[in-house]
């Protein structure tokens, strides 16, 4: 088992270094085709491993690689862990990652950089896997930025537009914000525990003092919130929709962007023991939840308002994750990685056939043209609203009865955040799919449904998107909860719910009830007063102009941030740098350079002569040494 | 005899070429740099089995009134120097296989000429010897600056000369103070383990005064801020192979220096005024940084992030803990390696182009994607990404200085984001979006400056991903020196 578990990265690696060294030589066929067959494999593998943990009472196997860095005290063996928590991981991210494998051969095979495409996105399942599979905070930070690095290469795909570079920057930039906090998380980890390996941290974290706890959790924390896009650093996600969009399914909706969420739940005994950072992710969760489903509402690029889905539903897994509700959120990152990934590529299915076109106000009934990617995007929508039995309904409510108990306000806000997401989504389907086509003859000739590899994926994450409730049944229905039971032996310290059953009803009649008021209130406006999105600014109320220009986040961050820093750059080189230091050391030069000149009056000037006299002295010496 | 065979070797190829004319001095010298390379790997080799080995040490008297010896020997510090820079002058001298220079046989003699004291300075255990060498690789590329750099190279190269001897008379100034105070049976001496007695036998005044006197020799040569400002315009102006020399080795002896001839000389005064020192090397992180960030010329830009990674070294050393200087020791190999490797690829650029001016370029990506990909892999190694050289030294340096104050490591952590900033906003500039100027074009790269690249990039990922063997010579030349601490 031990041998197959470490192999797991090692075909995505090999399908990497396949595309990038014969990629030129090779057919797009097979290229796509080793790509897509070396995750296959490492899915077997990770299923194989799966079913043995599983059926086996050891629930935590640790394989050591090799030893990668020493110093003094400090060891950092590279070694891998499997244990039910990066297994559930493992699963998301080869088999999730394996359809959008295929799917982008569909998507991607007019493409010039196909073979490059397929190389990054090996790549990035390869430092996806680490990430997961990291037994200590190094190896998972080695995954960590190893992701950021293909989301950076992936998202600026196509090098020659300097926009999608921008994003591509961006993105890495604020992610390498969170990656300080993070390195520093880390370092702190070791010098509290003298050791930076789960097992001993965790066994050991109780030891230190809740401040120090604090301060560590928070740290790791501010990583999560770069890597999953939480407030403040979450305004490259939705710029990272440059990428392709196989790329905004896998890396920036299904696996990368929950790397947070499996972060913090790996480390949630930091968490359980400090009130202060649950508490902070908490809010930060459920801020992030609101905010960016506000923004949402009134977004017209398809792919903006699943980026900005995504950032909401992230924050309220963070949500979930405060409120200790752990095997929730990773309930929830599962059936959001099955039908956000599924929203995604049927967008992508949207564009494939619109011929590039991502404004859904210049769409409009495709639902008749395109049939399978309608009917699986009305999964995803339903899913994704949270309508029974579909499987967002289970893993929501779940969170949703924790946050409840643990904080009315903040279930609240959630609800209002879930309400939110019900009102977009539908808004997204009944713009794009019914109604009257308003785009031009050009593309209504054009429409048509995709490939298979195209849709095949998205029947199975349809599939998935159903069935994905029953990994999680509710307890008070007297079911089991798998999720939960699964995670029991990583959760350290679990928050039990203590809910009446009543309650638990109660609330989850709420969810539904106001889920489906929305949508009949989205169905009213959309489609029985056929209410149109403004074709142009100057039409927008003051407060959509805020919402539509995302509350100005991004030129507010330029102001404060960007040009300052741009300009303190340019007052230190050119003032400080060259006239205030540089000028000091001229001043005192120049009573140097006077015994200089004097000094080189003495010399002849003939460099070549002083440079063999040079040698010869040293020679000179050197059999001086050597008689003597 | 190794160590000897390693210095003999370098000076007499250079001589060698000195003397004769040859159109074939390049060749030539790169033939003897890379016997000098298998000389060094011959000594890593002996000292991995064999540490004590004699043929690792030699002794002999220089001058007896004075008690100098010519004493040198490989020591877990020494050797990884000396791989270093065994390891990269072949590269230089193959980086520049596409430039002609006049004069070439001189050229590469100072080249060797440089090796040859470099080598000295990584071996030598004799206080005067030391700086006997320290001064000598100064002459070489003094020349080097002078005669084959860009315009202004007569004044700045002066600059340079007279700024980086000042200090280090400062530094024989203190080693002479050491000296004085030495006593082995009523003779002065200028054993290292004698001047570390001395030096520890001194008041914490008296220590505080030569932390100094040395500090600012080892200051100006890394450099740390506010000594730095020769260094970008020496880097700028000097030929490529001669900034690759001081950026990848030269200001290596500063920071091996610092190791080697600061911390167990003067213990009490670096604890005393230790802080400060830190302090100025974390400010030139941001400060640097930042300023990088408003360059126009990528050669430029390179020197400014040398600073900033320097400064994060001289902050680990000077923190004095085994992460610190192991950091340290990492990050010097790693440094050099990939700051040779910026160079290369700022004058592959320059000789493709004409120009260094990020502003000018764009989309040479579209023209020459190989280029791209080696270019940024030497990147990645610069901002530190987990699995390539840059990232076991950055990680145990931000440790090393987070266990001295966890506000410096923040500090000193900025690195991190600013590095990727400018680097990222370089690259994009210069290799993405489309092309600016439709005169520019970009062919295929020249094999030396192929096979150069490959070379760096491959070395960028292996010790990144494994830098197990030359990982535990750094704990252990840590650990030795650490013992000569407490």
């Amino acid at each position: 088992m031990n041998t197959l578990i470490a192999l797991i990265p090692v075909f995505p690696l090999i399908g990497f270094l396949f595309n990038s060294f014969l990629g030129k030589k090779i057919s797009k066929n097979l290229s796509g085709i080793v790509a897509s067959l070396s995750v296959l494999i490492s899915f077997v593998i990770s299923v194989m491993a799966f079913l043995h943990l599983q059926s086996s009472s050891v629930k935590s196997i640790i394989v050591p690689v090799f030893s990668w860095i020493t110093s003094g005290s400090l060891d950092i063996p590279f070694e891998y862990l499997l244990d039910p928590l990066s297994s559930v991981f493992l699963l998301i991210i080869t088999g999730i990652g394996f359809l959008i494998h295929i799917y982008s051969i569909g998507y991607m095979s007019h493409d010039e950089g196909f073979q490059r495409f397929f190389a990054y996105l090996n790549l990035f399942v390869f430092f996806m896997l680490l990430l997961v599979l990291g037994n200590n905070y190094l190896v998972i930070f080695v995954g960590w930025e190893g992701v950021g690095l293909c989301s950076y290469l992936l998202i600026g795909f196509w090098y020659k537009n300097t926009d999608y570079n921008n994003a591509a920057r961006k993105a890495f930039v604020m992610n390498r914000i969170g990656d300080l906090g993070f390195l520093l998380g880390v370092i702190l980890i070791f010098i509290t525990y003298g050791s930076i390996s789960y097992n001993e941290v965790f066994s050991n974290a109780g030891t230190a003092s809740t401040a120090v706890v604090t301060t560590i959790a928070l740290l790791l924390f501010v990583g999560a919130m770069g890597k999953s896009a939480q407030i403040p650093l979450y305004t490259w996600l939705p710029d990272a929709m440059a990428g392709p969009t196989p790329v905004s399914a896998l890396i920036h909706a299904a696996t990368m962007v929950t790397a947070g969420i499996y972060m913090v739940t790996r480390s949630n005994v930091f968490y359980s023991i400090s009130e202060v950072a649950a508490q902070t992710v908490a809010i930060i969760g459920v801020a992030t939840a609101l905010f960016a489903a506000t923004i949402g509402l009134l977004q017209n690029d398809i792919k903006k308002i699943l980026a900005y889905s995504t950032v909401s539903q992230l924050g309220l897994m963070f949500l979930g994750l405060g409120v200790g509700a752990y095997s929730s959120s990773v309930f929830h990152v599962t059936t959001h990685a099955f039908f956000k990934a599924l929203l995604f590529l049927g967008a992508g299915s949207v564009i494939h056939a619109m011929g590039g076109e991502q404004d859904i106000r210049k769409m409009g009934g495709l639902k008749g043209k395109v049939k399978i990617t309608f009917l699986t995007m009305l999964i995803g929508t339903i899913a994704i609203s949270g309508l029974p039995p579909f499987s967002g309904f289970f893993s929501k409510d779940e969170i949703l009865a924790h946050v409840y108990e643990h904080s009315k306000t903040l279930w609240v806000l959630g609800m209002v955040a879930s309400m939110l997401t019900a009102f977009y989504m539908f808004r997204m389907l009944f713009l794009t799919f019914y109604g009257t086509f308003s785009g031009t003859h050009e593309q209504e000739h054009h429409l048509h449904e995709s490939p298979p590899t195209m849709t095949f994926p998205l029947i199975v994450l349809a599939a998935l998107s159903v069935l994905g409730g029953l990994l999680g049944l509710p307890e008070f229905w007297h079911m089991t909860n798998w999720m939960h039971h699964n995670l029991e032996s990583v959760i350290l310290r679990p928050v039990p719910v203590t809910l009446e059953h009543e309650t638990e009803w109660m609330l989850m009649g709420l969810a539904v009830a106001s889920a489906a008021a929305v949508i009949y209130f989205t169905y009213l406006l959309y489609r029985k007063y056929g209410v149109q999105p403004a074709q142009k600014e100057e039409q927008l109320k003051p407060w959509q102009k805020l919402i539509y220009h995302k509350y100005y986040v991004d030129e507010i961050y330029d102001a404060l941030i960007r040009k300052p820093l741009d300009f303190l750059a340019s007052l230190f080189y050119k003032f400080f740098d060259l006239q205030v230091i540089d000028g000091l050391v001229n001043a005192s030069g120049s009573i140097v350079k006077f015994f200089g000149s004097t000094v080189r009056l003495a010399q002849t000037g003939n460099i070549g002569f002083y440079l063999m006299s040079m040698v010869l002295g040293i020679v000179c010496i050197v059999l001086f040494l050597f008689l003597v | 005899m190794l160590t000897l065979l390693l210095i003999g070797l370098p000076l007499l190829a250079s001589l060698l070429l000195f003397a004769s004319k040859t159109p074939a001095a390049r060749n030539l010298a790169m033939i003897f740099s890379l016997a000098e390379f298998v000389i060094a790997l011959g000594a890593w080799y002996v000292f991995s089995t064999n540490p004590g080995s004699s043929l690792l040490q030699v002794n002999l008297t220089w001058v007896e009134s004075l008690n100098i010896h010519v004493n040198l020997s490989i020591s877990a510090l020494s050797i990884l120097m000396v791989l270093l820079t065994c390891f990269l002058v072949p590269l230089i001298i193959l980086s520049s296989f596409q430039s002609e220079y006049e004069n070439a046989n001189s050229f590469y003699a100072l080249i060797l000429l440089m090796q040859m004291a470099l080598v000295g300075v990584f071996m030598a255990n004799d206080g005067f010897l030391f700086y006997v060498f320290w001064e000598l690789a100064l002459i070489p590329i003094y020349f080097i600056c002078l005669l084959w750099g860009g315009e202004n190279r007569g004044k700045i190269t002066f600059k340079f000369f007279v700024y980086t001897l000042f200090g280090s008379l400062f530094m024989l100034i203190g080693l002479i103070y050491l000296y004085n105070h030495t006593n082995v049976e009523g003779l002065k001496s200028w054993y290292i383990n004698d001047l570390y007695n001395a030096g520890r036998s001194l008041t914490d005044t008296q220590q505080s005064a030569v932390f100094w006197l040395i500090f600012i020799a080892f200051a100006i040569k890394m450099p740390v801020f506010p000594f730095h400002t020769w260094q970008p315009d020496t880097y700028v102006n000097a030929p490529t192979q001669g900034t690759m020399l001081l950026s990848g080795i030269m200001l290596k002896m500063a920071t091996f220096g610092a190791i080697k001839w600061l911390l167990p000389l003067v213990p009490l005064g670096v604890q005393e005024w230790g802080n400060t020192a830190i302090v100025l090397s974390v400010i030139g992180i941001v400060y640097a940084s930042l300023i990088a960030m408003a360059q126009k010329d990528f050669k430029r830009l390179i020197a400014y992030s040398s600073i900033a990674h320097v400064g994060l070294i001289s902050a680990g050393i000077l923190s004095a803990n085994q992460q610190g200087i192991q950091g340290a020791i990492m990050q010097m190999l790693a440094h050099g390696v990939n700051v040779v490797g910026l160079f290369l690829i700022a004058d592959i650029i320059f000789r493709h182009t004409g120009t260094r001016e990020m502003s000018k370029l764009g989309g040479i990506r579209s023209m020459n994607g190989n280029f791209s990909v080696l270019f940024l892999i030497v990147l990645l190694g610069s901002v530190a990404l987990p699995l390539t050289n840059g990232f076991v030294g950055e990680f145990l340096l931000i440790n090393g200085v987070y266990q001295y104050s966890a506000l410096i490591a923040t500090f000193a952590g900025l690195t991190v984001i600013l590095g990727a900033v400018y680097m990222l906003r370089a690259y994009q500039t210069m290799m993405l979006g489309e092309r600016r100027d439709s005169n520019i074009t970009f062919g295929s790269l020249h094999k030396s400056d192929k096979v150069a690249l490959m070379i760096i990039a491959l070395v960028v990922i292996v010790f990144g991903v494994y830098p197990g063997p030359l990982n535990a010579i750094a704990e252990q030349a840590t650990k030795e020196i650490l013992m000569l601490l407490n």
